[in-house]
C-alpha cells in the first residue's frame, strides 16, 4: 500500500450532507474486475450531464458546469471537503478506489459512514474528522480564496490552513501506523497465525458445528 | 458489574487477540461472496501467492449482475447479454473453481441473493460472525449473529486469515414496544426507526432490536429490519435468539444435526442480552403507533406515514437540512405539502435482499389477488430472492396470482434494487420499491425511488399511486 505521511493540496468543497457511495461511483462501473480506472467516473451523475457507461471515453461527454470538480479554480484538487455522514450506503470499495484514481488523497468531514471510513485506510487515503464548526470555517475560507490549500501531517495528526490555523485530529494508532509505513495488514495478521490456530482449536471444542472439516 | 449484551457475548466469543494499539483480531465463522466485490480480493490473493485460510467457511453465489428474464437465465453465464456483467459473473465462477470454494452458480436452483441464500441454507447460524462484501450483510444479525458488511480489501483479509482487524462498537438498543397493527410490517418498523434516528443515528453502534413487536415477528420480518440497520448507519443489527429463530434453522442443509443440533440449541439459547446489560444508547418506539411508511426523498431518513404530506423546506430551520430537502424535492419532482397518496407511479419493484422472501411474496400476493395492476403503470416486477423461494412461491400458486394481476414474475437476483442488470428505471420515473435505498440514481439514472413494504408496493401497483394498504385489506 502507498504510504501517507504528509500532504498539501488544493481543496474542493462538496457542500452536501449524506453523500452516498452510489453517488461517489454509480453501479454500472462496479462491473469492472480491476481496482483502477474509476477516476473518470468519480461522481459520475453529478459531474456529467449524460448517463455514463463503462469503458466510455469521458473526455467527450457534456460536463455539468455547476459541479465543483468541473470548475477551473478547483483543478488538481487533492483534498475533498465534505459534510456529515460522507460515504454512507453501499460497502463498495470502488468508492475510495475512484477517489484515489481521481487524485484525492484526503477527505475532511464532520463525520463518515463506518465502512467507507475503514475502506479509505486500506487504500492509502486519509479520512479526517473535524468538528462541524471547523468544517464550516474551512468551507468559508475555501469559498473566499481561490487556490486555497490545506497541509495535512499524519505523523503530527494536524491540518494546517494557509493562515496558520492548526486543527488536530484523532486517528487509531493501528491505522496510522499502517498508513505511515504503507503496511499490508494481511501480512501483519499472518504474524499471529499461531493465535488464530489456537483459537480455532479452542472454539471447535465448544461449537464443533462451526468447524465441520475438523471432524 | 453489569451483565453482557448480545453483542458483547458475540464479540467475546470471537476475540482471537487484543492488540497493543487498541485494535482486535476477530475470528470470522462465515464469509459470503458475490461477483461484484470479490474479483479484486481473489486477484490480491493470487498476486501475493496466498491461499484461503479455510475453504469451508466461504459460500458464493452471483446475484447483483444476473439477468432476471427466463430466456437469458436458461442459458446460464453465456446467456448474459451485457458483456461486462458476463465477465464479472464468469470471474466469480472461475475464482471459486480455482480456489475450491462452494458456489451456487447461475443455473443452480439454490442461487439467489446472498442475504436470502445464507439463511435459507442454514449457512447463517445463531452465534456466528458473518461477513460479506456488501453492506446489507447486517441482515444475518436477525439470527443472533454478529454480521456486517466489509470492503474488498477486508474480503481478501478474511479469505487469507479468517480474521478481521477491527474495534469494538458501542451498544444500542432499539426497543419496539407493543403489537404492530395489521398491515404494518418489519419494513414499516425499520423505516420508522430510521426516520426517528436518521441515517447516521446508528453510526459506531451495533444495534440490537428488541421489545414485544420484534419478538412477535417472523424471521423474515426480523431479517428485513436488520437488513436496513445499515441505512441507520449501524454496520450490524441483531435480534436475540428465541424459539422462532431455532425453528427456522432446524433441518436446513448447513445446520447442525443429531447430537450437535442439541448442543448447538443449548448454546444458542444463551444468545440474548442479560437483564442487567447496559446499552450506551436506548431508543424506544411505540410499535402500535407505526403506520405504513413511504419515503418521499433521496435518503432513507426522508420517510413519512402514508397519510402524511411531503415536507415544506420553508419550515426547516437548519440550513444544511433545508438545502437537503429542497434538493430532494427537486430531484424527486415533488412539491412541498403534496400528500404522499398523490404521488403517481410508473413502476413497482417487489424484491431485493430486504423483501424478496416467501413471506414478502405472500404479503404482496394477498393484496393483488383478484385485482388488476393500474393501466397507468409501465411495469410491475416481482423478483424472488432465490431459486428456492421462487420454487416455493410457485408451489403455492403465487406466480399465477401475480401474473393474473398483471405483474411480471422473474428469476432471482438483486435486479432493480440497484439496477446493475437490465432491470432499471428511466429518468424521472417514480417507483414504489421494496428495496432499501432511495439514493439519487440508485435504480437507474434519474430514477425516483420510494421505499415501501411489499404490501404497500402491491397496493400502489393496483391504485397507480400510493394508498394505505389497509384500505385494500379491508375491502
Amino acid at each position: 500500500m502507498r504510504k501517507f505521511e504528509q500532504h498539501q493540496g488544493i481543496v474542493a468543497p462538496l457542500d452536501r450532507a449524506n453523500v452516498d457511495t452510489d453517488m461517489i461511483i454509480p453501479k454500472q462501473f462496479l462491473k469492472s474486475i480491476k481496482r483502477t480506472g474509476f477516476g473518470p467516473n468519480l461522481f459520475d451523475e453529478l459531474r456529467y450531464l449524460d448517463e455514463g457507461q463503462p469503458d466510455q471515453d469521458c473526455s467527450q461527454r457534456p460536463k455539468n458546469p455547476d459541479f465543483v470538480l468541473n470548475q477551473a479554480r478547483y483543478e488538481g484538487a487533492s483534498v475533498l471537503l465534505a459534510r456529515e455522514n460522507f460515504g454512507c450506503g453501499s460497502s463498495r470499495e470502488h468508492a475510495p478506489w475512484a477517489l484515489d484514481d481521481f487524485g484525492i488523497r484526503v477527505v475532511i468531514a464532520p463525520s463518515f459512514a463506518e465502512i467507507f471510513f475503514n475502506n479509505c485506510f486500506k487504500n492509502g487515503l486519509l479520512p479526517i474528522v473535524l468538528d462541524e464548526t471547523v468544517v464550516d470555517q474551512l468551507f468559508r475560507e475555501v469559498a473566499a480564496s481561490e487556490g486555497y490549500q490545506l497541509a495535512i501531517d499524519l505523523e503530527k495528526r494536524v491540518v494546517v490552513t494557509p493562515a496558520g490555523d492548526r486543527f488536530e485530529f484523532s486517528v487509531d494508532d493501528f491505522r496510522r501506523h499502517c498508513l505511515l509505513n504503507g503496511l499490508d495488514d494481511i501480512g501483519l495478521t499472518l504474524q499471529h497465525a499461531d493465535d488464530i490456530k489456537t483459537y480455532e482449536q479452542r472454539r471447535a471444542a465448544v461449537t464443533p458445528w462451526l468447524f465441520p472439516a475438523a471432524h | 458489574m453489569s451483565g453482557k449484551t448480545l453483542y458483547d457475548k458475540l464479540w467475546d466469543a470471537h476475540l482471537v487477540r487484543q492488540q497493543d494499539d487498541g485494535s482486535s483480531l476477530i475470528y470470522i465463522d462465515r464469509q459470503l461472496l458475490h461477483e461484484v466485490t470479490s474479483p479484486q480480493a481473489f486477484e490480491g490473493l493470487r498476486l501475493a501467492g496466498r491461499k484461503p485460510w479455510r475453504l469451508d467457511a466461504n459460500l458464493a453465489t452471483p446475484d447483483h449482475n444476473v439477468p432476471t428474464t427466463r430466456t437469458e437465465r436458461e442459458i446460464g453465464v453465456e446467456g448474459i447479454e451485457d458483456p461486462i456483467s458476463k465477465i464479472q459473473v464468469q470471474t466469480l465462477d472461475d475464482n471459486c473453481d480455482e480456489f475450491g470454494i462452494t458456489e451456487f452458480k447461475m443455473k443452480d436452483i439454490r442461487q439467489g441473493i446472498v442475504h436470502v441464500v445464507g439463511p435459507e441454507q442454514g449457512a447463517t447460524l445463531p452465534g456466528m460472525t458473518l461477513v460479506c462484501g456488501d453492506s446489507h450483510t447486517s441482515t444475518h444479525g436477525a439470527f443472533g449473529a454478529l454480521a456486517h458488511g466489509i470492503g474488498t480489501s477486508e474480503v481478501e483479509h478474511v479469505l487469507a486469515t479468517q480474521c478481521l482487524v477491527t474495534k469494538k462498537m458501542k451498544n444500542m438498543l432499539v426497543r419496539v414496544d407493543g403489537q404492530l397493527a395489521p398491515g404494518v410490517t418489519g419494513k414499516d418498523v425499520v423505516l420508522a426507526v430510521i426516520g426517528e434516528i436518521g441515517t447516521a443515528g446508528g453510526t459506531g453502534y451495533a444495534v440490537e432490536f428488541g421489545g414485544e413487536a420484534i419478538r412477535s415477528l417472523s424471521m423474515e420480518g426480523r431479517m428485513t429490519i436488520c437488513n436496513m440497520a445499515i441505512e441507520a448507519g449501524a454496520r450490524a443489527g441483531m435480534v436475540a435468539v428465541d424459539q422462532i429463530t431455532i425453528d427456522y434453522v432446524k433441518g436446513r442443509p448447513f445446520a447442525p444435526q443429531g447430537e450437535q443440533w442439541e448442543q448447538a440449541v443449548a448454546y444458542w439459547k444463551t444468545l440474548h442480552s442479560d437483564d442487567d446489560a447496559e446499552f450506551e444508547r436506548v431508543v424506544v418506539v411505540d410499535g402500535a403507533a407505526i403506520k405504513p411508511q413511504v419515503t418521499w426523498g433521496t435518503s432513507p431518513e426522508m420517510v413519512l406515514p402514508v397519510d402524511a404530506s411531503v415536507p415544506d423546506p420553508a419550515q426547516e430551520a437548519d440550513p444544511v437540512r433545508r438545502q437537503g430537502i429542497e434538493r430532494a424535492l427537486q430531484y424527486m419532482g415533488l412539491s412541498a405539502n403534496q400528500p404522499i397518496t398523490s404521488i403517481q407511479l410508473d413502476r413497482v419493484f417487489i424484491g431485493s435482499c430486504t423483501n424478496s422472501r416467501i413471506e414478502d411474496l405472500r404479503e404482496a400476493a394477498a393484496v393483488v389477488k383478484g385485482r388488476k395492476v393500474a393501466a397507468s403503470l409501465k411495469q410491475a416486477l416481482v423478483v424472488p430472492g432465490s431459486g428456492l423461494v421462487k420454487q416455493q412461491a410457485e408451489a403455492e400458486g403465487l406466480d399465477k396470482v401475480f401474473i393474473e394481476a398483471g405483474l411480471e414474475w422473474r428469476e432471482p437476483g438483486c435486479s432493480m434494487c440497484l439496477a446493475m442488470n437490465a432491470d432499471k428505471l428511466g429518468s424521472g420515473e417514480h417507483c414504489a420499491s421494496t428495496s432499501n435505498r432511495n439514493f439519487e440514481g440508485r435504480q437507474g439514472f434519474g430514477g425516483r425511488t420510494h421505499l415501501v413494504s411489499p404490501g404497500m408496493a402491491a397496493a400502489a401497483a393496483i391504485a397507480g399511486h400510493f394508498v394505505d394498504v389497509r384500505e385494500l385489506m379491508a375491502s
